[in-house]
């Protein structure tokens, strides 16, 4: 119970302390606004890369077109040879019936040109999927070398180029999230550290009246808290408007339907939990931080 | 029954000063002692030793069962909740009012509110603040801050009430109702005091135990003592 009572105390005291110091009070929480805004877009992009890179990698398949006078037995067997290639995850085979199918639905026109063709002229094939797209290039080489392979294509070059920028895109904001995040931290320390020095008599007062050392430590910590968490609320109203609005602007995706962005919903509740996390932690690590460097006690 | 044990003090400062040698004291429980002597002669390191604020470079302080220079830094509060200290300038948080100041040590230990109350209360009553329970430190005396220290002092009910010129501010007719107050709680409530001061008449007209302090000694411990002129500075 007298623990609850300090704690409370403590809780109330911070709350109060946030007001009293109100001009340190704003500056702290403005900057910890601004960090987190840019953790937010950070968040954001790095998501929406991951999303993209995802939906590509799933859709990155080499097409291998067997040659014409292959026979099923051969197909069957390069079947097996395919899976064991290491970077294969899935091979599935897909007759020249089935794209014949698939292309005559396709447009008008092609069905009426596939139709007047009593042969089918299209080829035999297996649809390839890798595990790691970086060697897709590799795998669709091995591929190539087998015998009745007569091709295997892949979206050579541009898939690569896209890859390696979002692999770039996202080293850059994780480095900048940290960056930020430490930046953040240290302002915080610093706030808790003048407050501690504009309070100096009176933590001096509740040494000699006989406070515990936590009593005294607590409402600091608890103040760096709520620094935090209070720096947090613009980022989220920010985040949750500002991306919802953005995709209902860009109708979903960005310069092409390929790269599409994330469904608003779940992923705002998400980034705006994250901020709150982060801004509490950042807080408390950076009040702890000052408390036990500035109040030896 | 000792209350307080020194044996055997030294003490010498960082910077090569030796504010104590060889002190050896005893005090009882309900004693009223007063420590006099110049300015610098130890008296305040003496007071600082007593609740911690300081530790002897050699020997031993045991305050009421406590020994105090091996106590840990984290386990300080445990002594300080049993003494109270006053001072000369009165120490006291200048946005709380009298009533909350006196609470202050109570409410921060994590005290029930029902249980404060009382207990604020009776020590206001006993200091004769009772009228200005809502007044903040600035819209007070001198003479009441100092009530409002004494106050919060003994709201802890300690054995032990520390003084640190506590009348250092105040004129003669305000310093004598503050001492009556002490007197009076020494009475009234058997707490042992220990005053540092300077001032001649109080010790003289009260007639308590005197201990004079020269250059980190202690040169004479009289029983109904006077302050001797060649003593003050």
């Amino acid at each position: 119970m007298k623990a609850i009572r300090i704690f409370l105390r403590s809780f109330r005291e911070a709350f109060k302390s946030v007001f009293r110091n109100f001009s340190l009070s704003v500056a702290s929480v403005t900057c910890t606004a601004i960090t987190l805004v840019l953790v937010s877009i950070a968040i954001l992009v790095s998501y929406n890369v991951n999303h993209v890179t995802k939906k590509l990698e799933n859709e990155l398949t080499i097409v291998v077109y067997l040659e014409r006078e292959a026979t099923s037995e051969q197909a069957q067997n390069l079947k097996g040879e395919f899976e064991k290639i290491s970077n294969v995850e899935e091979v599935t085979y897909k007759s020249k019936e089935e794209w014949k199918f698939e292309m005559m639905n396709y447009s008008p026109t092609l069905n009426s040109t596939l139709s007047y063709l009593s042969e089918n002229p299209l080829l035999d094939s297996y649809i390839v999927k890798v595990k790691n797209v970086k060697y897709l290039r590799k795998t669709a080489e091995k591929i190539r070398k087998f015998e009745i392979v007569r091709s295997a294509e892949f979206g050579e070059g541009t898939v690569e180029r896209i890859v390696s920028i979002f692999e770039t895109v996202k080293k850059i904001t994780l480095v900048i999230v940290i960056a930020l995040v430490l930046v953040t931290a240290f302002l915080i320390n610093n706030t808790i550290k003048l407050t501690i020095f504009s309070r100096r008599s009176e933590i001096e007062i509740m040494r000699l009246v006989g406070t515990s050392n936590y009593a005294i430590k607590l409402p600091f910590i608890f103040e760096g808290l709520f620094l935090g968490i209070i720096g947090s609320i613009i980022p989220i109203i920010l985040t949750v408007y500002g991306y919802i609005i953005a995709y209902s602007k860009l109708d979903g995706h960005l310069f092409s339907k390929m790269v599409s962005l994330v469904k608003p919903f779940s992923l705002v509740l998400y980034v705006s939990i994250v901020l709150v996390i982060i801004g509490a932690l950042v807080g408390v690590i950076g009040s702890y931080k000052a408390v036990r460097k500035y109040l030896k006690v | 029954m000792k209350l307080i044990s020194l044996k055997n003090i030294y003490k010498t400062y960082p910077n090569g000063v030796t504010a104590l040698a060889d002190v050896n004291l005893e005090i009882a429980k309900g004693e009223f002692v007063f420590i006099i002597g110049p300015t610098g002669c130890g008296k305040s390191t003496l007071m600082k030793l007593l609740y911690r604020e300081e530790k002897p470079t050699r020997g031993n302080v045991i305050v009421g069962g406590i020994n105090v220079e091996r106590l840990r830094n984290r386990k300080v509060y445990k002594l300080r909740r049993k003494l109270g200290i006053i001072f000369q300038n009165y120490r006291l948080l200048p946005k709380q009012t009298a009533y909350e100041n006196v609470a202050f040590p109570l409410s921060v230990s994590g005290m029930k509110d029902s249980e404060i109350r009382p207990k604020v209360l009776k020590a206001l009553e006993l200091v004769g603040l009772k009228e200005k329970v809502k007044c903040f430190p600035d819209e007070l005396s001198g003479g009441e801050q100092q009530r409002v220290c004494i106050a919060r002092a003994i709201v802890n009910e300690p054995k032990l009430l520390l003084c640190d010129e506590p009348t250092g501010n105040l004129d003669p007719r305000v310093s004598k109702e503050i001492m009556d107050v002490i007197d009076s709680i020494n009475k009234k409530l058997g707490t042992t005091i220990i005053m540092v001061t300077h001032d001649a008449q109080i010790v003289n007209r009260m007639k308590k135990r005197v201990i004079s302090i020269n250059n980190g000694v202690i040169t004479n411990d009289i029983m109904k003592g006077k302050y001797k002129e060649n003593e003050s500075n």
